[in-house]
C-alpha cells in the first residue's frame, strides 16, 4: 500500500498521469471545453452547492446510514460497517450524480438529456432526475440487458423517458455507451450526455467523481461518530466503472486505511467469461479515455461477462487505472458464484437484500486470502439494493417466479 | 515529399473514397482500391475496422463488422497494402480509431505504414489534445497525419490542428457520424470558407457526400470529396461489388 501525501489529479489535461485524457471525436471537443467550464464555475458558486445539498438531502433522503452489521461481523470476527447508499431514492448511489450533473445541465441550458445504462440503475436516476426538471430523456439501453432488467425499462417509461434499444456489437453497455456517443456527437448543440459512471473523456471521470465522493465524506464523519476510533482500517467496493468505489475510496486517498476494489470475475478468471479488468486487462482506450481494458492482441474489444448487468463492462474508470498502477488501492475480484451466495447470506443475516454489484464487495469478506485482521474495521459501500436482481437471482438458483 | 504532398500540390478536383478494410470479403480490398484508382480516384482510404466504432453510423458499423467476422486484423491489412502498392501508385490513408494502433504500438505500427507504403494517417478519436507525440513520430517517418476539424471547431483551433497535421486535414461536414444527411450548402460554405481561411494545409472534406453534385461542389469549396457510406451502401447485396464499385466511381468522377 502507497498512501498519498498529496493528491491533486486529474491534472488540467484532465489526465491521471498515462490514463484519462480526451480521446473523442472533433466535433465533441467544444462541448467537453464548454463543460468544463461550466462546472469549474459551478464549483465555486456557493448558490450550486446549496441547491445540490438541498436536493440531495430533501430529495434523496440523504445522508444514508452508515450501519454496523452486528450478526455478520460476529460471525466474520471483524467489524463491518455497511455504508448504505441502497436507501437514496431510486435504489443506489446513481442518483448522487444524476442530480449533480442534471444541475450543471440546467446552468448550461441543455433542454435534451441522454444517457447510457446497463443494469438501468443509472438509466432510472437519470430518467428521475430528468422527470423532476422537466427535460426530455432519452436512454439507450442493449437488448440484452433489457431483456434481463425489464423492470427498469417500464420504470424508466413510467418516469417520462424513452429507452432506446441498442442491438450492436454484444447488445450490453459497452454498446448502449457506443450508441450514446453517436446520438451526442450528432446533436451536440442541444444535448446534455449524462454519463453515469467515472468513465469517459476529461471532465466526466472527476466531476463524477466529486459529485459521488459524498459517499466517502459522510462515512468518514459517520465513522468518527459511531466508532470509537477517528479511522476505518479498510474500505472495500465493487468496481464497474467505478463510480461507488470511487465515491467511498475517494475522501480517504491520504489517510492511512487500505482500500480494496472488488472486480467481477463472473464464471472465473480463466474462463475467457469475466469482467476483471485490472486483473486481466491491459492499457488501452475506449469511450473517450485512456484506461484499462479487455481486448485482444488485435486491439478490439472483447465481451465482458458478469452476472450483475451494472459490472459487466470490458474498460474500468482511468482514475482507478492509476490508483492500481501506484499501488494505491488493492483490485480483487469475486465470481458470479460468490456474488450470488453473499447476496443470499446479507438477505438472511441482516435482512438487507444488496444489488449484484454489491453483493462482490461482500462476497470479498467471505475470501479465505482477504488478509483482514481480526477486529479490523471495514466499510463496505452497500451501492444499492437488490430488489432488481430477483429475477436474475431466482433464475440462477432455478426458481420459477 | 511522400504521395499525399504531390497530389495536393496539384489544384485538380479530388475524389477518395473509402473502404472498409475485409469487406464485404477478407480478400476483397486489394482489388477494390486498385479497380477504385483506375476508375478515377485521386487517393483512397481504408479503414481498419475496430469493435466500437464511435464516429461512424450504421453503414460503416455494419461493414466494420462484417470484415472483423471476416477475420480482419492490423496484420492483415499491411499485407493487402503491400499487394496494393504492387499494383498502383495511388495515394493511401489508413483511417482507424486509436486503440488497435495504441495496442500494436506507435513506433511499430508507423514503422509498418513506412514499409507497406501508408501515405496518411486518419485517427478520428485522436483530437488536438492527445495527438501531439504520434504525429510527431508520424511527420518524422514521413506519413502523414490527417487530422479533423468539425463544424463547431474554433478559428484559432483549425490553425493548430493544420500546424501539428503539416500537410493535410479532414473536415468534417456535419455535426454527427458517416453517413448522416448534409446541413444545407449555406451553413456549409460559411464552415468551409472559414477552414479555408485559418487552415496552413490543404483540406478535404467527408461524412454524407453521396453525389457527384456533391463532388463538383465541395471541391469547389474544399481540395477534394471524400466517400464512405455511400461506396460501401453500394456494395450491400451486390453480386459483383467490384463491378458496382467502378461504375459508382466513375459517375462521382463524372466520367460516365
Amino acid at each position: 500500500m502507497n498512501i498519498f501525501k498529496d493528491y491533486n489529479l486529474p491534472d488540467n489535461r484532465g489526465h491521471f498521469e498515462k490514463f484519462g485524457g480526451k480521446f473523442v471525436p472533433e466535433t465533441l471537443i467544444p462541448s467537453l471545453e464548454e463543460l468544463e467550464h461550466h462546472y469549474a464555475e459551478a464549483k465555486s458558486d456557493p448558490k450550486f452547492s446549496d441547491e445540490l445539498n438541498g436536493l440531495l438531502k430533501h430529495y434523496s433522503g440523504r445522508k444514508t446510514a452508515l450501519y454496523f452489521a452486528d450478526r455478520i461481523s460476529n460471525e466474520l470476527g471483524f467489524n463491518v460497517w455497511l455504508k448504505r447508499e441502497d436507501l437514496n431514492h431510486t435504489g443506489a448511489h446513481k442518483i448522487n450524480n444524476a442530480l449533480g450533473q442534471i444541475l450543471l445541465a440546467n446552468r448550461m441550458g441543455k433542454k435534451r438529456i441522454i444517457a447510457e445504462t446497463g443494469a438501468g440503475q443509472h438509466g432510472v436516476a437519470t430518467a428521475t432526475v430528468a422527470a423532476r426538471f422537466g427535460l426530455e430523456c432519452i436512454v439507450y439501453m442493449g437488448e440484452e440487458d433489457i431483456r434481463r432488467q425489464k423492470l427498469n425499462v417500464f420504470r424508466m417509461n413510467l418516469l417520462g423517458a424513452e429507452v432506446r434499444p441498442v442491438s450492436s456489437g454484444s447488445k450490453t453497455l459497452k454498446d448502449a455507451t457506443n450508441e450514446a456517443i453517436r446520438d451526442w456527437v450528432t446533436n451536440v448543440e442541444s444535448t446534455y450526455y449524462l454519463i453515469g459512471s467515472t468513465v469517459g473523456p476529461h471532465p466526466y471521470p472527476m466531476l463524477v467523481r466529486d459529485f459521488q465522493s459524498v459517499i466517502g465524506k459522510e462515512a468518514k464523519q459517520q465513522f468518527a461518530q459511531q466508532s470509537p476510533k477517528d479511522l476505518p482500517d479498510r474500505l472495500v467496493a465493487c468496481v464497474g466503472g467505478g463510480s461507488n468505489a470511487l465515491g467511498l475510496f475517494y475522501p480517504f486517498l491520504k489517510d492511512d486505511v487500505k482500500i480494496i476494489g472488488v472486480e467481477a470475475s463472473g464464471k472465473g478468471l480463466d474462463s475467457g467469461e469475466h469482467a476483471a479488468t485490472l486483473t486481466k486487462g491491459d492499457f488501452g482506450v475506449l469511450h473517450g479515455a485512456a484506461s484499462t481494458l479487455l481486448q485482444n492482441e488485435d486491439g478490439q474489444v472483447m465481451l465482458p461477462h458478469s452476472i450483475s448487468a451494472g459490472l459487466d463492462y470490458p474498460g474500468i474508470g482511468p482514475e482507478h487505472s492509476y490508483l492500481s498502477e501506484s499501488r494505491r488501492v488493492n483490485y480483487r475480484s469475486a465470481t458470479d458464484q460468490e456474488a450470488l451466495d453473499a447476496f443470499q447470506w446479507l438477505s438472511e443475516k441482516e435482512g438487507i437484500l444488496p444489488a449484484l454489484e454489491s453483493a462482490h464487495a461482500l462476497a470479498y469478506l467471505r475470501q479465505n486470502d482477504h488478509g483482514i485482521e481480526p477486529n479490523e474495521d471495514v466499510v463496505v459501500c452497500l451501492s444499492g439494493r437488490g430488489d432488481k436482481d430477483v429475477h436474475t437471482v431466482a433464475e440462477a438458483l432455478g426458481v420459477d417466479l | 515529399m511522400n504521395r499525399i504532398q504531390k497530389l495536393f500540390a496539384d489544384p485538380k478536383e479530388k475524389l477518395i473514397p473509402f473502404f472498409t478494410a475485409g469487406y464485404p470479403k477478407l480478400e476483397s480490398t486489394v482489388d477494390l482500391v486498385c479497380a477504385a484508382a483506375e476508375a478515377g480516384a485521386d487517393m483512397v482510404e481504408i479503414g481498419i475496422p475496430f469493435s466500437d466504432p464511435q464516429a461512424d453510423g450504421p453503414v460503416i458499423q455494419a461493414s466494420s463488422q462484417q470484415a472483423l467476422d471476416n477475420g480482419i486484423t492490423l496484420n492483415k491489412i499491411f499485407d493487402q497494402v503491400i499487394e496494393i502498392r504492387n499494383l498502383t501508385d495511388v495515394p493511401l490513408a489508413l483511417m482507424g480509431y486509436y486503440n488497435p494502433i495504441l495496442k500494436m504500438g506507435h513506433e511499430s505500427f508507423l514503422d509498418r505504414c513506412v514499409s507497406s507504403g501508408v501515405d496518411g494517417l486518419i485517427l478520428p478519436d485522436l483530437p488536438l489534445d492527445e495527438a501531439e507525440p504520434f504525429c510527431e513520430m508520424a511527420k518524422s517517418k514521413g506519413v502523414s497525419p490527417i487530422l479533423l476539424v468539425a463544424p463547431n471547431t474554433s478559428n484559432e483551433r483549425i490553425k493548430k490542428i493544420s500546424e501539428l497535421a503539416g500537410d493535410l486535414i479532414y473536415a468534417v461536414s456535419i455535426l454527427g457520424i458517416t453517413g448522416n444527411d448534409l446541413a444545407s450548402k449555406d451553413a456549409l460554405a460559411e464552415y468551409l470558407i472559414r477552414v479555408h481561411e485559418h487552415s496552413t494545409t490543404p483540406f478535404v472534406v467527408g461524412f454524407g457526400i453521396t453525389t457527384r453534385n456533391d463532388v463538383v461542389w465541395f471541391n469547389t469549396h474544399s481540395d477534394g470529396a471524400v466517400v464512405g457510406s455511400a461506396i460501401i451502401k453500394n456494395m450491400d447485396g451486390e453480386t459483383h461489388p467490384l463491378k458496382a464499385t467502378k461504375s459508382l466511381i466513375q459517375a462521382l468522377k463524372g466520367a460516365l
